[in-house]
């Protein structure tokens, strides 16, 4: 019987792969299954929010896109990139975006900078730090309307600051109407946005390893060294994220810009949000849809390249 | 080398003080100047705001923080002589208030979901939520209307309630300190046989209590303030919120609009004297962007 050790040997082999060949499958199954379960739980958890957000946000901004692309509400002609070549041809447009880029290209980096600043005299050890905490982030309960109308005083023609000026023989300024108005809603920006960029520095500050500062101390490293060697490091993830912020906060600093000077403000000062406004006013969904889609495609170049950075530096502190 | 410190602490007081003072000093004007009468406030700002005539006009801006005589003259027309104020003041509370509850609500659950359970696909999801957080709202403003046009909300409280509920913003800050949790909590209480419902309510809404709290009090705050989405949403006068009347106050109503302003103030100060220690503690654990 030849066959005979060939009968004993293969069902063996083939046993043994069969049974590795179940086994995985069964764990194959298994972990589809699971895999399954758990994307029906996840689904659970998710879909009151994604829904809201697909019926509020996602869906509409579809809309918009498809309205960016044809060439009047209600008709359904393709213009492709005809509004968007209207919109760049737009003198208001352009100058909108100009001053748009030009206010958060200063005072975003401001607000960070200036935070960090204010979270690092904080961070000494000086009395009251709870107090002046609590002071810095006091502009945030301040409702629109009296920020508004202190503004006015204060920057007035005739106003607190000009007056405080004409003390010191420096000319008045017509803060308003003049090249200066972006320092005006700079400040504005700045008030109300510091303290609670600051609150995240701090936070970021205390979750530095303490040896790691007390290492340094040891060694003699000066402040300098100390802050730019080790905190800024941890700092980094942080820096992103109030860039972030602040970003979405430089935009949301036209409530006031409006209510201090209306539709048409001075040039310096009319932003793209001015320009959606009146665009939106005057029922030029087109146009209107190409900025926002624009202005979208802009923010989303913007994120990605800010997670590219927090890629590159952020990793090595990050746990 | 001790005196040298000690003048650079005191350097940096001075700093802190100078700070605090320009910070605070909004704040404190718009309180002291709601205790002046229509008078005297006609007086110090008459000159910016002088399209009402009648009355002694001054011809520059008086910033004063000490009011002459203190009266209450604001608060009574305000709050009693004229009930609109209160109404709109309850506009407000009904609007921002389910708001507040429902998007933190909502975003703890998804949050939970973008923690728990990680894949290609949800992470592509988050970074659409981190994208649309980050829209301006003159971007959102046109989907916004169309839609609340779409179910019929337009110039109902609806139309600005349900947008709010569903703003990814509280998502993104959930998920960004939901992420710190500790996996082996979460393993450990799967292991002792509890579902996913009691993870999420017994273990992870208790840890991050603080972030719940910041959270809530931060988008208090933004909505507390809204001018612009009322204004387009809901353009029924009656119903909007005081923060858009407040905004429209005119010339002639400057004390008013202070006195008013500082009846707002009240409940955002609350909250924030209330919570200021959730503010912080909630932040501390949230760090970078992506998590």
């Amino acid at each position: 019987m030849k066959a005979g050790t060939k009968y004993s040997i293969i069902p063996l082999f083939r046993h043994t792969i069969y049974y590795e060949m179940v086994t995985k499958m069964e764990e194959k199954a298994n972990r589809r299954r699971e895999r399954r379960h758990d994307f029906l739980l996840s689904l659970c958890f998710l879909s009151p929010s994604f829904l809201g957000v697909a019926v509020f946000f996602i869906v509409p901004f579809g809309v918009v896109v498809y309205y960016s692309l044809i060439d009047g509400v209600g008709s359904q002609n393709f213009v492709l990139f005809d509004n968007f070549i209207r919109l760049f041809q737009n003198s208001a447009f352009r100058m909108a975006s100009r001053n748009t880029l030009h206010f958060s290209v200063i005072a975003v980096p401001l607000a960070v900078i200036l935070a960090i600043v204010l979270a690092l005299l904080l961070e000494a050890r000086i009395p009251l730090k709870s107090q002046f905490r609590t002071f810095f982030l006091s502009p945030m309960m301040v409702p629109v309307a009296s920020v508004v109308l202190i503004w006015q005083v204060l920057f007035n023609y005739n106003g607190t600051v000009n007056e405080f000026l004409t003390l010191f023989g420096a000319d008045k300024i017509d803060w308003f109407q003049s090249d200066y108005c972006q320092i005006v809603v700079m400040l504005l920006f700045l008030w109300k946005n510091l303290g609670y960029n600051m609150i995240l520095f701090m936070a970021a500050l205390s979750n530095i390893p303490k040896e790691l500062l007390e290492v340094a101390d040891v060694e003699g490293a000066s402040e300098w060294y100390k802050f730019f060697a080790i905190k800024l490091r941890y700092l980094s993830p942080t820096v992103l994220f109030v860039t972030i912020l602040s970003l979405i906060n430089s935009f949301k600093v036209f409530r006031e810009v409006y209510l201090l000077t209306g539709d048409y403000p001075y040039e310096k000062l009319y932003m793209l949000q001015h320009f959606m406004n009146n665009t939106f006013k005057s029922l030029d969904y087109q146009k209107l849809s190409a900025a926002a889609v624009v202005m979208a495609l802009v923010m989303v170049v913007l994120i990605a390249l800010l997670f590219r950075a927090e890629d590159r530096f952020g990793k090595d502190v990050e746990g | 080398m001790r005196k040298k410190r000690y003048f650079s602490r005191g350097v940096m007081f001075l700093l802190c003080a100078v700070f605090a003072v320009m910070f605070l000093l909004p704040t404190v004007l718009t309180i002291t100047n709601s205790f002046m009468s229509e008078a005297e406030i006609k007086s110090n700002y008459g000159m910016i705001f002088s399209t009402t005539t009648g009355g002694y006009v001054s011809k520059t801006v008086n910033l004063k923080f000490i009011p002459d005589k203190v009266t209450l003259s604001q608060y009574v027309t305000g709050l009693i002589k004229s009930p609109e104020y209160l109404i709109k003041f309850w506009n407000s509370v009904f609007l921002v208030v389910p708001i507040v509850l429902f998007q933190v609500a909502v975003a703890c659950v998804a949050a939970y979901s973008f923690t728990r359970w990680r894949s290609k696909v949800r992470s592509g999801i988050f970074f659409f939520y981190v994208i649309l957080m980050l829209m301006p709202y003159q971007v959102t403003l046109v989907p916004n209307y169309l839609v609340s046009d779409w179910l019929g909300l337009l110039n109902t409280r609806w139309a600005i309630i349900l947008p709010g509920i569903f703003a990814p913003f509280s998502v993104f800050l959930l998920t960004k300190f939901m992420r710190r949790i500790p996996y082996s909590l979460i393993e450990a209480a799967k292991v002792d046989g509890a579902g996913e419902w009691e993870i999420f309510t017994q273990i992870c809404l208790p840890q991050c209590r603080s972030a719940i709290y910041s959270i809530a009090i931060l988008v208090f705050i933004d909505y507390w303030n809204m001018v612009e989405q009322p204004l387009i949403l809901l353009q029924d006068a009656d119903a909007q919120p005081l923060s858009v009347f407040l905004s429209q106050i005119n010339a002639g109503e400057i004390g008013l609009a202070f006195a008013m302003a500082t009846v707002y103030m009240v409940p955002s100060l609350l909250i924030f004297l209330h919570g200021e220690e959730y503010l912080v503690e909630g932040i501390a654990n949230s760090g970078s962007v992506k998590g």
